[in-house]
């Protein structure tokens, strides 16, 4: 791909981008999100036609009209979300489109399950042609993109953002099997933000900035430093820097707390802690041990079974939602598209989300447009964000200046209790640095932050004392200089006798 | 491999876009602006001249002659002398149809902003329609201007009872509104078939023979501002149903209670985080809606009706049209107005009264004002259709800009 430009209204998606791919590499593709990477690869795969520039595969200029031309010409592409049909078998899923028939008409089911095998066999995948699609776990979903794709007889995959909906192993099974496509000689484009993964699979890394070409270097010698400078365009601290804490004042009380989960189970048992003013309290363990009960109970947002919760020494149990966000609870949700915003509404009215029903914005139930903008502007400014005025729609903001409106609604109400959970979950390395740097600063103002979160790098980072959660209950107290292994140990239950 | 999505200007593509009715109607808010109900309309009308073709009249003059009978061509400073009268007398029938579509518009547009689908205006309008009739021919001591204000409070409490049994009924227990609203206008159906019918409670009390109700009292008749009352002139209903227009879009942008209800249309569970009561919510947008419709109800009764019968409450649609009302109008207050009128101005345009049986006989022309409503909302449900068309249209264009260039720019 040669000086690739593609402008949408109001800004340069990719501007003169050159990119090359050799037979038998994995390329990575790196860059922030809204650096271009998607627009680059669906013009490749010919979802958009670029205004200028050309594309060249295998020596000769084509145009890339489609999908469809694109498949043509040996392009295969698996999307982060799966084209898959869930009550289809994986035979019929892959020959969808392309199927072989008999006496011309009917679908031949058997040469098809037949030829999928085959496939599979030859590539070694571990996959039943005839299993249906939804019995399949995401990982295997992913691997029969990748027949598809192979199916089609693609030799160019183009793999967009392939292990953001895996979990580690998946991940490592997914890279085996990219190398022994590499192996056979296919080129692999892989899209990403995540720079360990870079750096694990690639054998080129090319970095995009803000539409730009930064460079394209082998992975010998890269560095993640090195790679997050060219992401971001400037030094990233990839650690967190703080002082140690001063905790003051309890301000958070949980007393035995018991909550039950949507099928009336209990979930979270009999959990008991404390955040001082000033300090950070992480929460650490796997997903689904109760962490999302117990900040639902928290927020007022779920019943809670028994068991008290105090802020400042006033009793919340009870209450609802917006009782604990008057109380002084401010809460950054872990779903921030579901619940931290209303994406169809401007930012001026996200940042109102709580003040909307007091003066300046609104007197007696009469809202002021003007004041919430005027507001908001304030708002916009202090906490940077970009990509929009008051008026933008919310959902038209990058996951990064969403986090940041969400930030900035939650710490303007001065909340005593900062509740963030997975504050940084898929966001990028620039924007992930915003939110640390800022809840160490809440913390610094003499705010409790409980932090949940399950990416045990961050607790680590970010907590003065860290509460291992494992199946709803509290099994173990670490200070922050313990290690990943510990805490990995007591995630899974293995400390659980010891404490108890 | 799938196809693209649609490019919609403003949405990202690829994005994960949950298909739920708000998402939907979020979408709709805001894709293709005031083109594409243009458009919409422009098809609807196309295609229903082929139909006028096919029948062998000549769709152009039959379109005249719809026209003319809307009166709208009042508006034209040419048109003088008779046709001027019979304009003005037109435009004014135009315009009393228009009323009640504004304000079942404005019904299914509340709640549409809330997050839900009100199928309920017709029952909402009937029971509003009944109570008005009620109260407009009992108590015929009371001095005309609060008789009147008493008939309309409660026609629209009455619109807001019924409408609000679907809203708690959903905030409660969760019942689906379209079902609850579906059933609850079968029963204001048969209230109505009951109350007037032979034998009823609200049956004539002269004539036992009729099922009609009584008269309401000359009194709380709503003033005629335009044309002759006896020639059943445009009363001044009208300039409720527009202050009614003025009253959504104020509640909606300027009230803390608006805010509330298009953040619960708009993101249910971002709403329930912020502390915000979205049961509440919930059947208070059904039962502002219902007070809309039931306001209609009144406005009929006490503009130009003056009585009821079992038979007007059995084929009436009046509900049913401020579906399409709102939906053309995309939930606007401004685009409510416009689309009322449009089918205000087709439903008078094709009645037998105003339409010249020489050009079009007014019994295929009332199939006719069906049909392109029917295309309106085929194409409503269409939308992202015509924008893809749209959308298509402009990149071929650019194209057909680009090619001669030849080199890339």
């Amino acid at each position: 791909m040669r000086g690739i430009t593609k402008r949408f209204p109001g800004i340069v998606a990719n501007d003169a981008v050159d990119f090359d791919l050799r037979r038998g590499e994995v390329h990575a593709l790196l860059g922030e999100n809204g650096a271009g990477k998607s627009t680059l690869m669906n013009i490749l795969y010919g979802l958009y036609t670029p205004d200028e520039g050309e594309i060249i595969v295998k020596g000769k200029p084509v145009r890339m009209e489609s999908p469809s031309a694109a498949i043509a010409h040996g392009i295969g592409m698996v999307h982060q979300h799966f084209m898959l049909i869930p009550v289809m078998t994986v035979a019929e899923n892959v020959v969808l489109g392309q199927e072989p028939r008999r006496d011309g008409l009917l679908l031949d089911f058997d040469k098809a399950e037949q030829r999928v095998d085959e496939l599979a066999r030859s590539f070694k995948f571990s996959i039943d042609a005839r299993e249906l699609v939804q019995n399949l776990s995401v990982g295997t979903q992913q691997r029969v993109e990748i027949l598809k794709a192979l199916y089609r007889s693609a030799d160019i995959l183009i793999m967009d953002e392939p292990t953001a909906v895996l979990t580690p192993p998946e991940a490592r099974e997914l890279f085996q099997i990219l190398r022994t496509l590499t192996r056979e000689g296919m080129a692999v484009i892989f899209i990403s933000h995540k720079l360990d993964e870079v750096l694990e699979i690639s054998d080129r890394i090319t970095t995009l900035r803000r539409g730009k070409l930064v460079d394209t270097v082998p992975r010998a010698g890269a560095t993640e430093a090195g790679l997050a400078r060219g992401m971001v365009g400037r030094e990233v601290l990839l650690r967190v820097e703080k002082r140690p804490s001063t905790p003051g004042e309890p301000v958070l009380s949980v007393e035995n707390l018991a909550v039950l989960d949507e099928r009336g189970l209990p979930a979270v048992r009999d959990v008991s802690f404390v955040v001082h003013a000033g300090e950070i309290v992480g929460i650490a363990g796997v997903d689904g041990n109760g962490q999302t009960e117990l900040i639902d109970a928290l927020t007022g947002l779920r019943q809670i079974e028994s068991g008290r919760v105090l802020v400042g020494g006033d009793d919340l149990t009870g209450g609802d939602a917006r009782d604990h966000i008057d109380e002084g609870i401010g809460h950054i949700p872990e779903d921030r598209q579901r619940r931290g915003l209303v994406l169809e509404f401007s930012l001026a009215e996200n940042l109102a989300l709580y003040a909307y029903r007091e003066p300046p914005v609104s007197r007696l139930g009469w809202l002021s447009p003007r004041r919430m903008i005027e507001r908001a502007r304030g708002l916009l400014s202090a906490y940077d964000v970009r990509g929009g005025g008051p008026q933008t729609r919310a959902g038209a903001l990058s996951g990064g200046n969403q986090q940041k409106v969400v930030i900035a609604r939650e710490v303007e109400r001065d909340p005593k209790v900062l509740v963030a959970a997975q504050p940084t979950r898929g966001l990028d390395v620039g924007a992930i640095e915003f939110v640390h740097r800022r809840l160490v600063e809440e913390r610094d103002e003499g705010r409790a932050i409980l932090l949940v979160s399950f990416e045990l790098e961050e607790v680590l980072s970010l907590s003065d004392r860290i509460l291992v959660v494992y199946e709803g209950e509290i099994v173990g107290e670490f200070p922050p200089t313990a290690t990943q292994e510990e805490l990995g140990l007591a995630m899974v239950g293995g400390t659980r006798e010891a404490v108890a | 491999m799938s196809a693209p999505e649609p490019e919609v200007p403003g949405q990202p593509t690829g994005g994960d876009y949950a298909p739920s009715s708000a998402a939907r109607m979020a979408f709709y808010q805001r894709a293709g602006g005031v083109i594409t109900p243009i458009i919409t309309t422009i098809i609807a009308f196309l295609i229903g001249g082929a139909v006028v073709a096919a029948t062998g009249h000549n769709p152009i003059s039959t379109y005249k002659g719809i026209f003319e009978g809307t009166g709208l061509n009042w508006f034209f400073p040419w048109v003088d002398g008779d046709a001027r009268v019979t304009a003005e007398f037109n435009l004014q029938q135009t315009l009393l149809v228009t009323t009640p579509l504004i304000l079942t518009g404005l019904a299914v547009a509340f709640a549409f902003r809330c997050g839900m689908f009100n199928i309920g205006g017709q029952g909402q309008y009937t029971m509003g329609a009944i109570t008005s009739v009620w109260v407009g021919s009992v108590w015929a001591g009371l001095p005309g201007v609060p008789h009147a204000i008493i008939a309309i409070v409660l026609a629209m409490l009455a619109g807001a009872l019924w409408a609000g049994i679907a809203g708690i009924l959903k905030a409660t227990v969760g019942a689906h509104e379209v079902i609850t609203t579906i059933m609850l206008n079968w029963i204001a159906y048969w209230i109505g078939t009951y109350a007037f019918g032979i034998g009823g409670p609200l049956q004539n009390d002269a004539n036992e023979s009729v099922p009609i109700s009584n008269d309401i009292v000359p009194d709380v008749h709503l003033k005629v501002w335009w044309g002759d009352p006896l020639l059943q002139g445009l009363h001044i209903g009208f300039f409720i149903a527009i202050g009614a227009l003025f009253v959504y879009w104020f509640v909606l942008n300027r009230t803390t209670l608006g805010y509330e209800v298009r953040a619960v249309g708009y993101a249910p569970e971002a709403a329930r985080y912020a502390g915000i009561n979205v049961a509440r919510n919930y059947f208070l947008a059904m039962a502002i809606a219902g007070a809309f419709a039931g306001l209609g109800g009144a406005m009929d009764i006490l503009g130009w009706q003056f009585r009821l019968g079992s038979l007007d409450v059995q084929t009436s649609t009046i509900g049913f049209i401020g579906i399409a009302v709102a939906l053309l109008g995309r939930n606007s207050a401004i685009g409510i107005f416009f689309s009322s009128l449009l089918f205000g101005a087709l439903l008078y345009g094709t009645s037998t009264r105003s339409l010249d049986p020489e050009v079009f006989p007014p019994q295929l022309a009332g199939n006719l004002t069906l049909m392109i409503q029917a295309l309106v909302l085929l194409f409503i449900g269409a939308d992202l259709i015509v924008i893809y068309v749209w959308n298509l249209r402009r990149k071929l264009r650019r194209k057909t800009a680009a090619t001669p260039a030849g080199a890339p720019v």
